[in-house]
């Protein structure tokens, strides 16, 4: 699937602090019946975005105004555990994020993300702290996310830190590519592999 | 260089590294089912790809499937569409499928090994995270997307950093009571659910060696409960003798020669792991979770930690206790339940029944408790049938209901209703998992067991104390 390039992204943030998300509060189970991918947005953290009569629940921070078109995600370590449900993933783009911060991701969720062309940036746990004080004392805070730099820097006081990605999944973010792309390039290769194998 | 088991398996999948990049890593055997596949399909065609080693990739369906009246069409109209996805994309590509009413149906991660797809040495991954249970035979098996689901239709290749390798070693003689969920709800109470992230596990010691097929499959099952990649365990002569004469193994020649690769898998002496923990089996007592994640678990007859006694988010705890309705301090024995559930790729299998039985038999489900006792397979179900431990489930006034993943995740119309309290046998206990409100207390079959048929949270030691 493809997506749109990520290169710099200069964007407000909705702030997560809860640890250990899992992905079924990303995505309950009850809304993967789908066989297309689209609209996974409404669904969006929905037991804690609703209440049981399908109203918004005013203090969760993805209904409040103030952060409203936010692009970037600053979430509890050990974000997007458990279930390897790809949903979650494009949950998190479907509604408009295009990078989620935190100090611990779960692999899988990290995996997704960049498969669908969302930026998991992971930050020290100061790091993190700082975003989330920053975000809370002024809710229009804007952080930018540097991928051909590898940094993430809160505006307001330049703070900044750098971030690890790897060359190969830099250059996939930033020209739009996905795996498949390269895969399929080798794929002579990958055959003469599979004749080698015993089962 | 002395390696380990992981390494041996994992670089002879390695058909190519990328500089500083994943590996591109070679799959032996794919399992798909009907959630995380239908857009994989969709992405392939569109790409104008097809699918390229179909006899490797296995289908069955599990998690939407009703676990009553499967021979009746499926009522929730979007499941149905689910299930006639897979059965139309495994037919047009050419793959195997086992949908509702085959008798080889079942969860994926039961009817796999069942069937002797699951082999030692072997990659094998699917779009569940629970398919680390196959590392069980030695196998490297793990959990992916749905772009890495369409990546292995295409390439039979998904591109992978190398994990970064953790052994536990248990040792000691289990106590009474005492399975091999307690023991894996013990680790990830120890490592909490993030504590193996980045890592592959190997688990050793005289418990795993000791241990049945079932049970290292359970164990492997919950390694992605503490962030693990997956785990697995060397294979041994349990391994092939569980494994010999099953569909879809090696025969005559070919098993011969599969033999002499899988014994050469085991860690050589002197193996260096980034990272070794050291447990006893004699600090292992039967295991309930407290809270909202698999890694709030603790011994049953403890009470629930004070946030102070805990490292790290404090808040994040207290919110947790709150869905649960629980307090700090609160002893879990006694606590009043709701449901039960034996089931899922975690304790679906034969000997969770047999542990099920050893308790109920000779008594009464209490009548404050719905149980859902839901097998991992028609396999299972027979094998129930065939050891006569259907009469002792009916006699104890419990029902059998079909094979599905059911109240594992509630996909299905099997969910525990807002507020209520389920003892479940099953890998998690997320808000809302079995069922939107619905509170969950992971535990063994035998705490479960024990549980049902006196109401309450109830130690299984005192009722085969009283069995002895």
């Amino acid at each position: 699937m493809a997506y749109d390039k990520f290169e710099v992204l200069t964007s407000t943030a909705y702030p997560l602090p809860t640890e250990n998300v899992d992905t079924d509060q990303i995505i309950p189970a009850r809304f993967l019946k789908a066989t297309e991918r689209k609209d996974f947005d409404i669904n969006f953290f929905r037991d804690w975005r609703y209440n049981a009569d399908g109203t918004p629940k005013a203090d969760f921070p993805l209904n409040k105004e103030i952060y409203a078109g936010s692009k970037i995600l600053v979430g509890g370590r050990n974000f997007g555990s458990g279930s390897s449900r790809e949903h979650a993933a494009w949950s998190v783009y479907d509604f408009g994020l295009r990078c989620v911060i935190s100090s611990a991701f779960a692999d899988i969720f990290k995996n997704n993300c960049l498969n669908v062309g969302v930026l998991p940036v992971q930050v020290s746990a100061e790091f993190a702290d700082t975003l989330f004080a920053a975000i809370m004392a002024d809710p229009k805070t804007e952080i930018k996310v540097d991928l051909p730099n590898q940094t993430v820097t809160l505006l307001a006081t330049g703070e900044s830190e750098s971030f690890v990605i790897n060359t190969y999944k830099k250059d996939n973010m930033l020209n739009g590519f996905d795996d498949i792309d390269y895969l399929k390039n080798i794929e002579n290769e990958i055959t003469a592999f599979a004749e080698t194998r015993p089962f | 260089m002395a390696n380990t088991l992981f390494d041996k398996v994992w670089d002879s999948h390695v058909v190519r590294q990328v500089k500083d990049g994943p590996d591109v890593f070679f799959i032996d055997r794919h399992f798909i089912h009907e959630v995380t596949s239908p857009v994989a399909f969709l992405g392939l065609e569109s790409r104008g790809n097809s699918v390229v080693y179909p006899a490797r990739t296995f289908a069955t369906a599990d998690h939407n499937t009703p676990t009553i009246n499967q021979h009746l069409p499926v009522a929730d109209p979007l499941s149905a569409n689910q299930l006639d996805a897979l059965e139309r994309n495994a037919k047009k590509h050419g793959i195997s499928h086992w949908g509702l009413g085959d008798l080889n149906n079942g969860i994926v991660h039961v009817v796999g090994p069942e069937n002797g797809i699951t082999l030692p040495g072997a990659t094998i991954v699917c779009g569940d995270s629970h398919t680390s249970t196959h590392g069980a035979f030695g196998a490297i098996a793990f959990g992916i997307g749905t772009s890495e689901v369409e990546m292995v239709l295409s390439t039979q290749c998904i591109m992978q950093q190398k994990p970064k390798a953790m052994r536990i070693n248990v040792n000691g003689k289990l106590g009474l009571g005492v399975t091999p969920k307690d023991v894996a709800l013990y680790i990830i109470s120890k490592q909490t659910t993030s504590g193996a992230t980045g890592y592959f596990v190997e688990y050793a010691g005289d418990v795993f060696e000791d241990m049945s097929m079932e049970g290292r499959m359970t164990v492997c099952n919950l390694s992605i409960e503490m962030g693990a990649r997956g785990g697995m365990i060397a294979p041994d002569a349990k391994t092939f003798e569980y494994l010999k004469g099953r569909a879809q193994t090696p025969k005559g020649a070919d098993w011969d020669k599969a033999m002499k690769y899988w014994e050469t898998l085991y860690t050589e002496e002197g193996a260096e792991f980034d990272v070794e923990f050291n447990y006893d089996a004699a600090d292992i007592e039967p295991m309930i979770t407290y809270g909202t994640n698999p890694g709030m678990g603790m011994g049953v007859t403890k009470s629930i930690p004070t946030a102070e006694s805990l490292e790290g988010g404090v808040d994040t705890y207290k919110k947790s206790l709150g869905y649960m309705s629980f307090n700090e301090g609160d002893s879990m024995i006694g606590k009043e339940i709701d449901f039960v559930f034996l089931g899922s790729c975690t304790n679906g299998r034969i000997e969770d029944f047999r542990g099920f039985c050893s308790i109920v038999k000779g008594r009464q489900k209490a009548p404050n408790v719905t149980a859902w006792l839901v097998p991992g397979s028609h396999k299972v179900v027979d094998q129930i049938k065939a050891e006569g431990l259907d009469k002792i489930i009916t006699d104890a006034g419990f029902v059998l209901r079909e094979p599905g993943c059911s109240a594992c995740l509630a996909m299905n119309d099997d969910k525990i209703p807002s507020g209520k309290l389920s003892v479940s046998t099953s890998n998690r206990n997320f808000e809302g998992r079995q069922g939107p409100g619905s509170r969950t207390l992971l535990a063994s079959p035998l705490v479960a067991a024990a549980s049902a048929v006196s109401g309450v949270v109830t130690d299984p030691r005192t009722i085969l104390n009283a069995n002895a």
